[in-house]
């Protein structure tokens, strides 16, 4: 009976609207909503979607809690698993890991465990509840996670709960990584990720701003400073630049320069931040990505006339998330499919004027299992543009890496490791973008809490042999 | 952890140079001629970067210089001793190589660039290297800083493009004057973009002076200064994109395609009045309140 109940769809900002602000474009469950999805819920004795989570949340205890009217039950139950639930519930894509398992699915739709997680992390913000697991007591070994991205904080909350002693070095000034200089307001509020970030300070947690490891401190100097085990969590972040005639024309950036001004540096609200954004008439995004769709409607947002985004294959190939195209799309995005830039043309005082592509057509599937594209001949064309934004994906970034040279790295530059984050130097362990190549949110947060179990057994063993050392 | 600003002057007679000293122990302790840094002055700020112009581990302090040129600049240049400067990252770039060299060293620095050129005479000094120096400003109240780089140089040229102090002109021509009849090792060139161009012209080779090796110090709009932005980037005439936070400061200045960097430097020209006009208003309308 429970299946024929439809999934609760939950309400948005309208596009004619949203393309105005910055607010965010999901509005949330309310509390009949979220009951009504609750009890869709078959409550499986062996729940598949727990499997679908990299995290492994108790999925079918916290929708029980919410139809129980227990939501502090709820928040609490999920922060056993997950200490980020109110990023997770909003930027996970569940349509390929939990909500992909569940059973429902099978006949219509599954539940919505995305939104329900968001309702009770929104509940515990709204009602300044601050759910805390509880900690072990301080063992006051020193740990240090490089990089306050979804991995390393993940990886610090778990350590901290253990009683570890956990300092987070960030580059940046503010906390979150690819939360706060990547993914647009629009999509994760910035107070929501500074509220997470808050939660891991009531554990004890320590973030030191500033902080780029590899210039200011070594792994040597952090050493002498008494800290004990590592875990490198600093992202991949260099932007990749295919090589193009007219890259360096005025008004060609990529997408991480774009995003960075606008969502770490506020440049949406210019001039009352200090940081400056170019905004074209007619802005052109290259890319398939997540990142291409928020490049594209933060143009939109900053109000540009028009928005084009070029993709080499088909919209069925597109890498980014269904909800966020549906959503880019219902904004008045212009998507051209089976497109592929060749050339960034000029006027004379060197500022992007038009975009040459060749149209596409796709042949047998390559080793990423998508179908490749290839030119048509003679289908050149060309696009009047003024600004044209790289979103072509991200490599690692070696700032650290080089400064620790007995450090095994693949042949692209990231970090060799284990399974579980363990890397060639016995105190370093690594996980995230900066060991898979970029990802997603809760995949990094999934290898922050493996490493966070496999540096606990490390230093563990290395005490215990220390106090065997000294006893007898 | 907010900077403090421990000692600040004017310098030169222009009344829009000055000279800061900043407390940052940990920055001090590995700084180093060629390093930068990248500072935010308060919760609305943009980063931008500045030379490190001096550095003491022991005091833990930096020194920076800097000309009043937009918003932050001018900010900056308001701000007392004891206030704070909300964030400094850095060392940032790479350091200089100093290394033993078997001819003299040329050192250029224009305008605020003087400021840059000190620790890369100094460093390059201190290893036993002979290094003439050159120093260029539009005036003569624009100079500073000549007393101390006269202490480190073996020789100390000074150039003002309207005469007023040293030889009238550009640094370019004392530098064709002793490449003429002296070989030297290499140039390293730090000032305005026109300036570095210049004397990349004169060490190239294609004139009647031989091919001499030339640096350059980039100074270009960047964001984070890791290489995560790209808007740093500059296209070498081997065809590869390099990024200046990473790559540089101090880069070959024959691979350099001068022109399309000049470009890029004003891409944000008309937004920074906009910020300029702004604060210079909120400034006289703060005075008048006190009045």
């Amino acid at each position: 009976m429970s299946a024929k109940k439809p999934r609760q769809k939950m309400p948005e900002q309208n596009p004619i609207d949203r393309i105005t602000n910055f607010k965010e474009v999901p509005l949330g469950f309310n509390d009949e909503m979220a009951k009504l999805e609750a009890s869709r819920c078959l409550q499986c004795a062996e729940p598949k979607c727990v499997n679908g989570c990299p995290v492994n949340v108790d999925i079918p205890r916290f929708i029980k809690f919410i139809l129980e009217n227990n939501l502090r039950g709820g928040i609490e139950s999920i922060k056993e698993f997950n200490i980020l639930p109110a990023i997770c519930g909003r930027v996970c894509p569940q349509e390929v890991q939990c909500e992909k398992e569940c059973v429902l699915g099978k006949k219509g739709d599954p539940i919505a465990i995305g939104a329900l997680e968001r309702y009770l992390a929104d509940w515990e913000y709204q009602h300044q509840i601050k759910a805390c697991p509880d900690c072990q007591p301080p063992n006051y070994i020193k740990v240090a996670v490089i990089g306050a991205g979804p991995a390393g904080l993940t990886c610090a909350a778990d350590l901290a709960k253990m009683g570890y002693a956990v300092t987070i070095f960030e580059a940046f000034h503010k906390g979150g990584g690819v939360l706060v200089y990547g993914i647009p307001e629009f999509r994760l509020p910035k107070d929501i990720v500074k509220e997470e970030i808050e939660t891991l300070k009531m554990l004890g947690v320590k973030i030191s701003y500033n902080k780029i490891i590899g210039k200011i401190l070594l792994i040597e100097d952090l050493r002498e400073m008494s800290f004990e085990a590592f875990f490198i969590s600093v992202g991949a972040g260099l932007p990749l630049i295919h090589k193009m005639p007219g890259l360096n024309l005025n008004g060609v950036l990529t997408a991480n320069e774009f995003l960075t001004r606008t969502n770490l540096m506020k440049a949406y609200q210019f001039p009352e931040y200090d940081t400056p954004i170019q905004i074209g008439k007619i802005m052109t995004v290259i890319g398939g990505g997540n990142v291409a769709l928020d490049s594209a409607r933060v143009a939109l947002r900053l109000g540009a006339e028009k928005v084009i985004l070029v993709y080499r294959r088909s919209e069925i190939e597109m890498p980014a998330r269904r909800e966020e195209y549906l959503h880019a799309k219902a904004e008045g995005i212009e998507f051209q499919f089976l497109t592929n830039p060749i050339k960034i043309i000029g006027n004379e005082n060197g500022d992007v004027s038009k975009l040459k592509c060749i149209k596409m057509e796709l042949a047998e599937p390559d080793e990423s299992g998508r179908r490749r594209p290839i030119p048509i001949n003679n289908s050149e064309f060309y696009i009047e543009t003024d600004t044209v934004i790289l979103a072509l994906g991200t490599r690692a970034n070696p700032v650290l890496t080089k400064s620790i040279p007995e450090l095994k790295l693949t042949k692209y530059g990231y970090i060799e490791t284990d399974e579980n984050g363990k890397t060639n130097i016995k105190d370093i362990f690594a996980g995230g973008d900066i060991v898979t190549g970029s990802a997603t949110v809760i995949s990094a947060m999934g290898s922050g809490r493996k490493a966070g179990k496999v540096i606990d057994e490390y230093l563990k063993l290395k005490h215990k042999k220390i106090i065997r050392y000294f006893f007898h | 952890m907010p900077f403090k600003i421990i000692n600040k002057k004017l310098l030169g007679k222009s009344g829009t140079l000055f000279e800061m000293v900043l407390e940052t122990p940990l920055i001090a302790k590995k700084a180093f001629a060629g390093h930068f840094i990248l500072l935010r002055n308060d919760e609305k700020g943009e980063r931008f970067p500045l030379t490190i112009a001096d550095y003491d581990a022991e005091e833990g302090t930096i020194t920076i210089v800097f000309q009043v040129v937009g918003k932050s600049t001018k900010q900056l240049s308001r701000m007392k001793i004891g206030e704070k400067i909300l964030d400094v990252v850095g060392p940032l770039g790479n350091k200089i190589h100093s290394e033993k060299y078997e001819h003299p060293i040329i050192v250029i620095g224009g305008g605020v660039g003087i400021a840059s050129a000190y620790p890369q005479v100094r460093e390059l000094k201190k290893i036993g290297n002979e290094v003439i120096t050159i120093i260029g400003a539009r005036t003569k109240d624009l100079l500073f800083w000549v007393e101390k780089l006269m202490l480190i140089s073996d020789k100390l040229i000074i150039t003002t493009n309207d005469g007023s102090e040293g030889i009238k002109g550009f640094v370019t021509n004392p530098l064709k004057e002793i490449l003429k009849d002296k070989k030297v090792s290499f140039v390293i060139a730090i000032g305005p973009l026109i300036m570095m161009k210049n004397v990349v012209l004169t060490t190239n080779g294609e004139g009647e002076l031989p091919w001499v090796k030339t640096y350059v110090s980039l100074n270009t709009i960047m964001v984070d200064g890791t290489g995560m932005c790209g808007g740093c980037r500059f296209p070498t005439k081997l065809g590869e994109i390099n990024f200046a936070c990473v790559d540089g400061p101090d880069v070959d200045g024959h691979v350099v395609d001068f022109d399309n960097l000049m470009k890029r430097a004003n891409r944000y020209t008309s937004q920074e009045k906009i910020s300029a006009d702004r604060y210079e208003h909120q400034c006289k309308c703060e005075n008048r309140l006190k009045e």
